[in-house]
C-alpha cells in the first residue's frame, strides 16, 4: 500500500521534472550572444567557429542537445564548464556539501528557534514575552537577508570581533571551525524561516488549543504544559512541517547572496559566477542540481507529513 | 462588497491604513523624485564624502560624497517599479492561466499545474538571475524578471480560487442559461475570486522590493547611473569598515516599505473577509 | 435516598461575564446537591446554562467567565471555586470524570485510543504508560468492544461513533471517579446507539456506584436513566424533583411545555406538534420578573413585576413560579385558564 503511494507521488513528480529540465535548458539557450563566438573572439574563422560547435554538439538540433544532456546528466554527467572546461559536475560536487552544511544549519536553526518562540508565544500569550515574539516574527520576513548579514557582521564581527565575517571550514575538517565560521552566515539564512516558522507554529497551535480534545484532555486533569506538549504540539506541527519543506527552497535561492557576502565557495557563489560569465553548461549544471535537490526534499517533505498523520490512508 | 465597504474597514485597521498612507507618499515621492530632490544625486564632492547627518546632509554623504538622502529619493523610483512589475505582470499573465487551467480542468489543467510547480520549484532569486542575465542586464529586464517568477504563484492562487467557485450555484446557473465560457469567466469567476488576489498582490508588493535590492545588491539588476536600495546598500558594504552607518539609510527604506505592504496585506485580508465583524 | 452528606453541593452558583454592553450572567444562584450513587439529569434548552454549570464543576469555563463570591461547589467537603489550579487538576479525572457530546471531536486524532484512556492513569496514579496499558485494557472491555485488545492500537477515526463515545466512557472512568458529568453524551449519536449508550451508563452505574450528572436537552434520554431531574431555563433553576414525579405531575408550566412538545408515541398524531411560543429572553435585557413570563400562558400581573424563589411545593418538587400547575388544579394546556397574556 505504501509502495502505491509512493508511485503515485513519483508519477506526479517525474513530468514535471521533464518540462521543467527542457524549460530551463531553452532557457539558458535563449542567452544572446553566441557563447562560442564569445570564446573564439570575433576574428575567428568559419572553420574554427564550426569546428568548435562541432566539438560542443552545439550544431545539432536543440531537442537532441537536450536529450542528449538529459540523459548525461542522469548518469552524473553534466559537461565542462565552457570557461575552465572543468567537469561541471565535479564542481557541483564540490560546493553542494558545503552548501547543504550551511542550508542544513540555517534550518535547523529556524525550527529550533521557531518553535521555541511559538510555544513560549502561546504559553505567555498576552504578556511581554508574546508581543517580543509577534513583533520578531513581524520584522523577519521584511528584513533581506544581505541586511541582515550586514548588521550581524557589524555588530558580531567589526564591533565585537567574536565570530569572522568571512570563509567556511567544512565540518568534517573541524567541528569547531566549522561552528565558528557558519554561525554568522546561518544566522543571517534562518531569519526569515524563523519568521514563518513561528508565524505558522503560532497560528496552529492556536487553532489546535481551541479544539474539543484539549478540553476532554483538560478534564483529565492535565496540566496547561502537558496539554501544550502532549497534545496540541503533534497536531499543531502537521502544516509546519509542510512549511518546512518549502522553506527550504527559498532558502536555497538566498544562498546566493549568502555565500557571496561571507565568502563561502558554495552552490549559490558558483551560480552567480557563472549566470555573470554567461557558462551556460555550467549554469545548466547548477540549475539542474538545486532544482533536484528541491524537488527531492519537498517530495520527501510530502512523504514525512503521510507518515506523521495517522489519519492518511496509504 | 462595494469598495466604500472595504475602505471603510481598512480604514478601522490603523497598521494598514497608516502602511497604505505610506505607499501612497512612497509613490508620489518616486514620480516627482527627479524634482524634488535637494541635491544632484550624482553630484560627487570628494572633499565632503562620508559625512555624518547634519542640516545640509540630512542622511549625511557616501563615499564619492553624494548626498545620502537625494539618491535614497530617487531609489524610491526603482522601488516603485519594482512593485509594480512585480505584481502586474502577474495579474495579468498568471491570473488568466490560473482560471483558464482551473475552469477547463482536466488535461489543460494537468500540464499547466506541472509546469507552474516546477518552476516554483526553482529557487526565486536563481529564476530571477538566470532570467535577468539571459535577457541582458539592466533595469528594465530585471523588472520583468521579477514578474515572471511570482507569476506561478498567481497562477495557481487563481487556478485554486476557480476551482472553488466553479462548483458554486451561480456559475452552475450561468452555464444552464447559455452563458459563455468568456462571459462567465469575467462576470462571475473574477469578481468572487478577486479578494485573495488583491491580498497576495499587497504581498507581492513587499517581495518585489525585496527581489530587486537583492539583484541589485547582487550588480544584476540596476545599473548606473540609475540608483536602486540595494545598489546603495551595495556601496555601503564596500564602505563597512570605515563607516557602518551608511547602510542604516536604504536599510530602513527597504524595511518600512517591506513592512508597508505586509501590513497592508494583512489588513486586507481582514478587511475583505466577508465574515468581518466590526467589533470582533 | 440515603442520608449521608451530599457528594456533590453546588450553593447559589452565580456566573458573569462582562461585555461591552454590560455584564451577563449565564447562571443566576443556582443550588443543587447530587448524593452518592444518584442519577441526576440537568435539563434545559441551549443557552439554559447547563454547560456553563457544569464546566464549572472541573473548573473548565473560559477565562472570562467569573464567580460571584457567594458561589460555592462543595465536593467531599472541599469548595471547588476556591481551590488553587493544582489541587483542581487533581481532582479532574481522578475524583470526577467528563464526557462531552461529539466524540469525534473530542478524542485526540493523533493518538491511539488505548493511550487515551490509559492517560488519567498515568497522570494519577504515576506509573507508566506500559503498566497503565492493562488498566486500560480493562476499561475497553468494560464498554464492551469487541477484540478489545486489538483496538487499543486503533485511532479514533477507525471507530464507530457509538464506540468512539465508549471508548470516551472509559477514559473518563479510568481512575474510578466518583462522579461522572455526562454534558450531552448522546445528541450526535444515532437513535440506535444512543440507546446502546444511555444502557452502558447504567450498568457501569450500577456496578460501580458512581454518581452521574447528566446534562440533556432530551427528555426521553431523561426518563431512560435519571433518579432526579433539575430543569433550567435561562439561567435560573425552575423545577426540580424526582424523575417519576417531574413526568407525571410537572408544577412548572416550562416543564410542562418542555413534555408537551414530545410528539406522542401512541395514539392519533395531534394536527400540529405543540411549542412553546416565543423564544428565549435575551440575557442582556431580562425582564423584571419571572424569566418565562413572557412565553407562559398562565402570567399573571405578579409574574411580570417580581421573580418567584425556588421553593418546595408540598407535593415534593422544588419550583420556583408563583401559579405552578397542580395549585389550581386544571390542566396545562391552559385551556380553562383564567391567566392573561400579554
Amino acid at each position: 500500500m505504501f509502495f502505491q503511494f509512493l508511485l503515485r507521488r513519483l508519477l506526479y513528480v517525474i513530468p514535471m521534472v521533464f518540462v521543467v529540465t527542457l524549460v530551463v535548458y531553452s532557457l539558458v539557450l535563449l542567452i544572446p550572444g553566441d557563447p562560442v563566438l564569445v570564446l573564439l573572439g570575433e576574428n575567428a574563422t568559419e572553420e574554427k567557429i564550426a569546428e568548435l560547435k562541432r566539438q560542443l554538439g552545439l550544431d545539432k538540433p536543440i531537442i537532441e542537445q537536450y536529450f542528449t544532456w538529459l540523459s548525461n546528466a542522469i548518469q552524473g554527467d553534466l559537461g565542462r564548464s565552457i570557461f575552465t572546461g572543468q567537469s561541471v559536475s565535479e564542481a557541483v560536487a564540490e560546493r553542494l556539501a558545503v552548501s547543504l552544511q550551511l542550508v542544513t544549519a540555517a534550518i535547523l536553526i529556524a525550527v529550533v528557534v521557531g518553535m521555541t518562540l511559538a510555544i513560549l508565544s502561546i504559553y505567555y500569550a498576552g504578556t511581554w514575552i508574546d508581543y517580543v515574539v509577534r513583533f520578531i516574527s513581524t520584522l523577519g520576513v521584511a528584513v533581506p537577508h544581505f541586511l541582515f548579514a550586514m548588521f550581524l557582521v557589524v555588530l558580531f564581527s567589526l564591533k565585537l570581533k567574536w565570530l569572522p565575517a568571512t570563509g567556511f571550514t567544512s565540518i568534517a575538517e573541524s567541528p569547531g571551525g566549522f561552528l565558528r565560521d557558519i554561525t554568522l552566515p546561518a544566522l543571517s539564512l534562518s531569519l526569515g524561516g524563523i519568521a514563518i516558522i513561528t508565524r505558522h507554529l503560532r497560528s496552529s497551535l492556536m487553532e489546535v488549543l481551541d479544539a474539543d480534545y484539549i478540553r476532554t484532555a483538560y478534564s483529565k486533569g492535565v496540566s496547561r504544559w502537558q496539554a501544550l506538549f502532549g497534545h496540541a504540539l503533534r497536531n499543531a506541527m502537521l502544516p509546519v512541517v509542510t512549511t518546512i519543506g518549502l522553506m527550504f527552497g527559498n532558502t536555497l535561492g538566498a544562498t546566493v547572496v549568502i555565500e557571496t557576502i561571507f565568502a563561502i565557495p558554495g552552490l549559490g557563489q558558483l551560480a552567480v559566477g557563472a549566470i555573470l560569465q554567461r557558462d551556460f553548461t555550467m549554469v545548466q549544471g547548477v540549475v539542474l542540481v538545486m532544482f533536484m535537490m528541491v524537488v527531492i526534499i519537498n517530495f520527501l517533505t510530502d512523504i514525512v507529513y503521510a507518515l506523521l498523520d495517522p489519519r492518511i490512508e496509504y | 462588497m462595494s469598495f466604500r465597504t472595504v475602505l471603510r474597514r481598512l480604514m478601522a485597521e490603523r497598521l494598514a491604513f497608516i502602511s497604505l498612507i505610506y505607499l501612497m507618499v512612497l509613490v508620489i515621492v518616486a514620480l516627482l523624485a527627479p524634482w524634488i530632490t535637494p541635491y544632484d544625486p550624482e553630484q560627487m564632492d570628494v572633499m565632503n564624502m562620508m559625512q555624518p547627518p547634519s542640516k545640509e546632509h540630512w542622511f549625511g554623504t557616501d563615499e564619492l560624497g553624494r548626498d545620502i538622502f537625494s539618491r535614497v529619493l530617487m531609489g524610491a523610483e526603482t522601488a516603485v517599479k519594482a512593485s509594480l512589475f512585480a505584481v502586474l505582470i502577474p495579474l495579468c499573465i498568471g491570473v488568466p492561466i490560473g482560471i483558464i487551467s482551473g475552469y477547463v480542468g482536466r488535461i489543460v489543467d494537468d500540464i499547466f499545474m506541472r509546469i507552474i510547480d516546477g518552476i516554483i520549484a526553482i529557487p526565486a532569486i536563481i529564476l530571477a538571475l538566470g532570467i535577468t542575465s539571459a535577457l541582458g542586464v539592466n533595469l528594465w529586464n530585471a523588472m520583468i524578471a521579477i514578474g515572471i517568477v511570482f507569476t506561478p504563484q498567481f497562477a495557481r492562487l487563481a487556478r485554486g480560487q476557480t476551482l472553488q467557485v466553479r462548483s458554486e450555484h451561480y456559475v452552475e446557473a450561468a452555464q444552464i442559461t447559455g452563458a459563455g465560457t468568456l462571459w462567465i469567466m469575467a462576470r462571475h469567476i473574477i469578481p468572487n475570486i478577486a479578494s485573495p488576489l488583491v491580498v497576495q498582490a499587497s504581498f507581492n508588493l513587499s517581495i518585489g522590493v525585496l527581489v530587486e535590492t537583492t539583484l541589485s545588491f547582487l550588480g544584476m539588476g540596476v545599473q548606473d547611473p540609475d540608483i536602486s536600495w540595494g545598489v546603495m546598500i551595495q556601496q555601503a558594504y564596500n564602505m563597512i569598515n570605515y563607516n557602518p552607518s551608511m547602510i542604516i539609510y536604504p536599510g530602513i527604506a527597504i524595511l518600512l516599505t517591506v513592512l508597508a505592504g505586509n501590513f497592508l496585506g494583512d489588513g486586507l485580508r481582514t478587511a475583505l473577509d466577508p465574515k468581518y465583524k466590526m467589533d470582533a | 435516598m440515603s442520608t449521608e452528606a451530599p457528594l456533590l453541593e453546588v450553593k447559589h452558583l452565580t456566573a458573569y461575564i462582562k461585555t461591552p454592553k454590560g455584564e451577563i450572567r449565564p447562571v443566576q444562584d443556582v443550588s443543587f446537591s447530587i448524593g452518592r450513587g444518584e442519577i441526576v439529569a440537568l435539563v434545559g434548552e441551549s443557552g439554559s446554562g447547563k454547560t456553563v454549570t457544569s464546566l464549572s464543576i472541573v473548573g473548565l469555563n473560559a477565562k472570562s467567565i467569573k464567580y460571584r463570591p457567594e458561589s460555592s461547589i462543595l465536593f467531599e467537603g472541599k469548595d471547588l471555586l476556591k481551590l488553587p489550579e493544582k489541587e483542581l487538576r487533581k481532582i479532574r479525572g481522578r475524583d470526577i470524570g467528563m464526557i462531552f457530546q461529539d466524540p469525534m471531536s473530542s478524542l485526540n486524532p493523533v493518538h491511539p485510543i488505548g493511550k487515551q484512556i490509559a492517560e488519567s492513569i498515568v497522570i494519577h496514579r504515576k506509573i507508566g504508560y506500559a503498566k497503565a496499558r492493562q488498566k486500560a485494557l480493562e476499561m475497553l472491555q468494560k464498554v464492551r468492544i469487541p477484540d478489545a485488545e486489538r483496538r487499543l492500537n486503533d485511532y479514533p477515526h477507525q471507530l464507530s461513533g457509538g464506540m468512539r463515545q465508549r471508548v470516551m466512557i472509559a477514559a473518563a472512568l479510568a481512575c474510578g471517579p466518583k462522579l461522572l458529568i455526562a454534558d450531552e453524551p448522546t445528541t450526535a449519536l444515532d437513535v440506535t446507539i444512543q440507546a446502546q449508550i444511555l444502557e452502558l451508563l447504567k450498568e457501569l452505574q450500577r456496578e460501580t456506584g458512581i454518581s452521574i450528572l447528566l446534562i440533556t436537552h432530551d427528555l426521553g434520554v431523561v426518563a431512560e436513566v435519571a433518579d432526579r431531574v433539575i430543569v433550567m431555563y435561562c439561567g435560573k433553576i425552575v423545577e426540580e424533583g424526582e424523575v417519576g414525579r417531574i413526568f407525571e405531575k410537572p408544577l412548572h408550566p416550562y416543564t410542562r411545555g418542555l413534555l408537551d412538545s414530545i410528539p406522542p408515541l401512541h395514539g392519533s398524531s395531534p394536527e400540529k406538534l405543540k411549542a412553546i411560543p416565543g423564544v428565549v429572553p435575551n440575557l442582556l435585557e431580562l425582564p423584571a420578573g419571572c424569566r418565562f413570563s413572557n412565553r407562559c400562558f398562565r402570567a399573571s400581573q405578579r409574574c411580570f413585576e417580581r421573580e418567584p424563589d425556588l421553593a418546595r411545593h408540598p407535593s415534593g418538587n422544588l419550583v420556583s413560579c408563583w401559579h405552578p400547575l397542580e395549585e389550581e388544579g386544571e390542566k396545562a394546556d391552559g385551556a380553562k385558564s383564567t391567566a392573561r397574556l400579554s
